[in-house]
């Protein structure tokens, strides 16, 4: 069994096995085997890195073995330097996130276990899949546990959000199910990614199944206008499954873009590259004003995501090796620190059982170990230098400055905008005298709290004071993909 | 002389038609209530049958008996086999909610369950007008029996009512269609008017006329939009253990004889038909589906969400015939096949979760009856959301390979028209996709209403839990359920 195939079914392989196992009465137990599933998971991810060869954009780690013969799908995996990174953030989040659940859930804790196992599998899945189908597989088969995670341990509407969450994803995935199986009637019957890319394609049909990529990938950013779902279900979603949301699952669509879209349609790409930047930028200023005005923690965050995955798209379709190489980057970078962000606010939740930013202030006075890690977050979110926010954004920036000054220079305003959410909220619930009584009764976070905001913390410095192993497994792939795209597929 | 080639072709038939008579009489001396012998007997001669057909379909030969009047092909021999699982799968779910109303009594749901097969076995291998109009007699005919089985139950004789007059009313519609076949075509045998409609000679217009009522009463009998109506009566109405019978294993005989009638009979009509086709499929897509989100009742939900279903089988029929080519006709066939065949094993699952559920003086067919299953029981919760993912056809269950393949059939054609259908039809299965999924909320996101432990007999607990693995596991490694669909179907065509 190759390394990803590990990497992809030991998650999965504990998740079913918790499943199985285990009633409330053994909570203790079930959440031991699924910290211990979501490590081992981890830990085999890691021989990845060190064997990753640099200075390739050749596909890396690669298992090729027929699967459904009858249309020609391969069980085909592989990583190159765009997919590497997440692979192991995913694992990483997994065991954050498994941590966080250790005394928030106390019902069905098995299931609750065995959905985030199965989901970070699926999700690693998605990420080494070089077989479309095989991609959609992994793809459409997350909305099953994200949607019994949302629907049986979310908030009060968490019915409407789980349903939401469902269908809109859904939507947009079934056109690109259509686009998929006409990519392959037209390349006379292979599901095969590499020979999509090299698949010469009228300029028409391109548009099509641009378009059709878009639906699904768009929504999943979310991009505006397709973004409603978003703020709605990380609102119900019980922390561990905003986290996983925020961090891993909007990264599925835009790397969606990268694999797909761009590469298969690049024609298509460049006539519509102004349709995306615009979307971006319209994501970036006017989602960043929406996030300013929000009561809640929790929609603010999600507003806030929707904002930074704008500058991931944004850096994407202005075609340059500094802008994709930052939407990348910051793609990881947003992975740490909005898991970070809804952590946070699990954290307080957990104790106060409001996400209103009113419900609080002055949290700075009971709770000061856990405000050094809120500060530090936010400062990343932001983007400041030193922390793994500032890195992407700088990139993305500078890349647009190269593609056009004024897209440099409105991207670069709007990076006051997400300072500005930010550090408001911070204000307004850590800062100041204490609020009210449930302020005042707050603990600190215990050890368990504290070694899941550690490990993010040390993630996110680490990734602010020293990108060069991001950057560097990523630079040649994204040259070639550069390359790629810049040639015309119409014959 | 009949050969003896002929006689072994029919090897099943005849052991099905002896046991169910002799099964019939051994009853008359059962007395325990719940029918045990009967029930092993059964079993056991449709186990034999089974693997008998099994055995036929892997050897790959093709049998014409009987002076052409039944053909044993290995897709025949196949969908046999699956339908013979069916019923056993079916008996085995049905049987403690017989008991449980009366319905074991006498036997009759035994025998007459055998005799609906034979009737599906007739259908299956007819090569003949009449032979295959006989098989769906014995079959229908059966099934009115079946329905009506709880003679004191006021729903389930008013269902047996309606699907008789509507029943009958199709038969009829089939008869006239394929009389007028003969009388333009001067015969009844299947190859005979096929090589006389492909030689040109016989007028079109009679043709057309009598294909319209063969369609129709195709559509009766698939229950396809707009000939629908009796689905979701007879569904509800019905015994639950009858409705699986009925939605279950029928299934798979009305798909071969479309195949035989319309592909092995009509072919070079298909440019007709399959126009005809495209409308009843539009029909049903659209109407299963939104007819669907308004049920409160699971039985009639899952009615309305047969039709569709079947709408996306007629997808896959309606693609073979391509600019005037049958190139294709191998892939569109044995993907609506394979539609068949897994929409099938689905519906036995989640109807024997139905049938689980219930107990004596309580049906549990209100979706919300459903509410809290995980609380109550994972294992059945799982073996339900597993059923109503894969209706949806959310991978990785087994429904998402049968909707990619029917699409695949259908883009395949390239034609712009076809594309069309396609994004329709998916758009249709994320409207399927809510009803569905609203099963999942009821028994994983509400709480239960009632606090009892569900409980199952041994064999029925096994059987569903096999089943439900199933629909994940083909799921997961299809690839070799869909070879034998398209292998099946290749040689049907070749012959």
């Amino acid at each position: 069994m190759g390394l990803l195939s590990l990497a992809i079914w030991t998650p999965i392989a504990f998740g079913v096995i918790l499943l199985t196992l285990g009633r409330d009465e053994q909570a203790g137990a079930v959440r031991w085997l699924a910290l211990v599933g979501a490590v081992v998971s981890l830990l085999v991810t890691l021989p990845l890195y060190s064997q990753f060869q640099l200075g390739t954009s050749a596909m890396q780690f690669v298992e090729n073995v027929p699967w459904i013969e009858r249309f020609n799908v391969n069980y085909h995996l592989g990583l190159d330097g765009i997919s590497f990174w997440f692979v192991p953030l995913t694992a990483f989040i997994n065991v954050v996130v498994v941590i966080a659940g250790w005394e928030a859930i106390t019902t069905r804790v098995n299931q609750y276990m065995g959905a985030f196992l199965i989901l970070s599998g699926l999700m690693i899945g998605v990420f080494c899949a070089l077989d479309g189908l095989l991609f959609y597989v992994f793809f459409e088969a997350t909305l099953i546990p994200m949607y019994l995670i949302i629907g049986i341990w979310g908030g009060p509407n968490k019915i409407y959000a789980a349903f939401k969450f469902f269908l809109y994803t859904l939507l947009g995935s079934l056109l690109l199910l259509v686009a998929l199986i006409y990519l392959y009637t037209k390349s006379g019957g292979s599901f095969d990614i590499a020979t999509w890319h090299k698949l010469p394609l009228a300029a028409s049909v391109q548009t099509f199944i641009f378009f059709a990529f878009f639906s699904a990938f768009a929504v999943k950013v979310p991009m505006w206008p397709v973004h409603t779902w978003l703020p709605d279900v990380h609102v119900e979603a019980p922390t561990g499954g905003s986290a996983v949301l925020a961090a891993i699952m909007l990264k599925l669509g835009a790397y969606g873009f990268l694999r797909f879209s761009m590469p298969i349609a690049p024609d298509a790409a460049h006539e519509w590259a102004w349709l995306m930047i615009a979307l971006s930028v319209i994501a970036v200023v006017y989602v960043g004003l929406v996030a300013m005005v929000q009561e809640d923690m929790k929609k603010l965050v999600a507003y806030s995501s929707v904002a930074h995955m704008g500058f991931v798209t944004l850096g994407f379709f202005i075609f340059n090796d500094l802008g994709v190489a930052g939407g990348i980057v910051q793609m990881i970078a947003h992975g740490f620190v909005s898991g970070a962000m809804f952590l946070c606010i699990g954290v307080l939740y957990d104790r106060v059982h409001s996400r209103e930013i009113a419900s609080y202030g002055g949290v700075i006075n009971t709770m000061p170990k856990f405000t050094a890690f809120a500060l530090l977050f936010a400062m990343a979110n932001c983007g400041l230098p030193a922390t793994a926010g500032f890195v992407g954004e700088w990139m993305v920036i500078l890349g647009a400055v190269k593609a056009n000054f004024w897209l440099g220079f409105a991207s670069a305003s709007a990076l006051v905008f997400g300072a500005a959410y930010t550090l408001w909220m911070f204000k307004r619930v850590y800062l100041g005298p204490v609020a009210n009584d449930d302020v005042k009764g707050l603990t600190d976070i215990n050890a368990r709290e504290f070694l899941m905001l550690a490990l993010l913390a040390i993630a996110v410095l680490w990734m602010g004071v020293h990108p060069k192993p991001f950057t560097d497994v990523m630079d040649t792939s994204v040259a070639e993909l550069l390359k790629h795209v810049a040639q015309s597929k119409v014959k | 002389m009949i050969d003896k080639l002929s006689w072994i072709s029919v090897y099943p038939e005849i052991i099905l038609s002896v046991m169910a008579c002799v099964i019939a009489l051994v009853d008359l001396g059962v007395k325990t209530r719940l029918r045990t012998l009967t029930y092993v007997l059964t079993l056991l001669t449709l186990g034999v049958v089974a693997v008998l057909q099994a055995t036929y379909a892997s050897g790959g030969a093709t049998v014409y008996g009987f002076g052409n009047m039944v053909v044993s092909d290995p897709m025949g021999n196949w969908l046999k086999c699956f339908a013979t699982v069916a019923v056993m799968i079916t008996l085995v779910y049905g049987r403690p909610y017989a008991a449980d109303r009366d319905m074991l009594r006498g036997g009759e749901l035994f025998s007459l369950s055998m005799f609906a097969l034979l009737g599906m076995f007739v259908m299956i291998s007819g090569n003949n007008f009449l032979v295959i109009y006989l098989g769906l007699e014995l079959l229908t005919l059966s099934s009115y029996a079946l329905v009506a089985l709880r003679r004191d139950n006021q729903m389930a004789s008013e269902a047996a009512m309606k699907y008789f007059v509507l029943g009958a009313m199709a038969s009829g519609f089939l008869l006239y269609g394929l009389s007028m076949m003969y009388g333009a075509t001067g015969s009844l045998d299947i190859n005979t008017v096929f090589k006389a409609i492909s030689s040109g000679n016989v007028d079109h217009r009679v043709l057309v006329f009598g294909l319209v009522f063969v369609v129709a009463g195709l559509a009766f009998k698939i229950g396809a939009v707009p000939f629908h109506m009796w689905i979701p009566d007879v569904y509800h109405g019905a015994p639950t253990a009858v409705t699986l019978l009925i939605g279950g294993a029928p299934k798979l005989a009305a798909f071969a004889i479309v195949i035989r009638l319309l592909v092995e009979g009509m072919l070079p009509l298909a440019p007709d038909w399959q126009q005809m086709l495209m409308v009843l499929s539009i029909g049903s897509l659209l109407v299963g589906n939104l007819a669907a989100i308004a049920q409160t009742n699971l039985k009639r939900m899952l009615a309305f969400s047969t039709i569709s279903q079947m709408g996306f089988v007629l997808l896959g029929l309606m693609s073979g015939f391509v600019n005037g080519n049958t190139l294709s006709a191998g892939n569109a066939y044995s993907s609506a096949m394979f539609y068949v065949v897994t929409y099938v094993l689905t519906t036995l699952a989640s109807f024997g979760i139905i049938l689980l559920l219930a107990r004596e003086g309580f049906e549990s067919e209100e979706i919300s009856d459903f509410a809290g299953l995980n609380q109550r029981s994972p294992l059945y919760a799982a073996v339900m959301a597993v059923c109503m993912f894969s209706l949806a056809g959310i991978p990785p269950m087994v429904g998402f390979y049968a909707k990619l393949s029917v699409l695949q059939a259908l883009i395949a054609s390239g034609q712009a028209v076809h594309i069309g259908l396609a994004v329709f039809a998916v758009m249709m299965s994320l409207i399927g996709a809510f009803y569905y999924l609203r099963v999942v909320k009821v028994m994983y996101f509400d709480d239960p209403i009632t606090a009892t432990t569900v409980s199952a007999p041994n064999d029925v607990r096994i059987v569903l839990s096999i089943n439900g693995a199933l629909i994940l596991i083909l799921g997961i490694v299809p690839g070799a359920l869909m070879t034998l669909c398209a292998d099946a179907v290749i040689k049907m065509l070749g012959t």
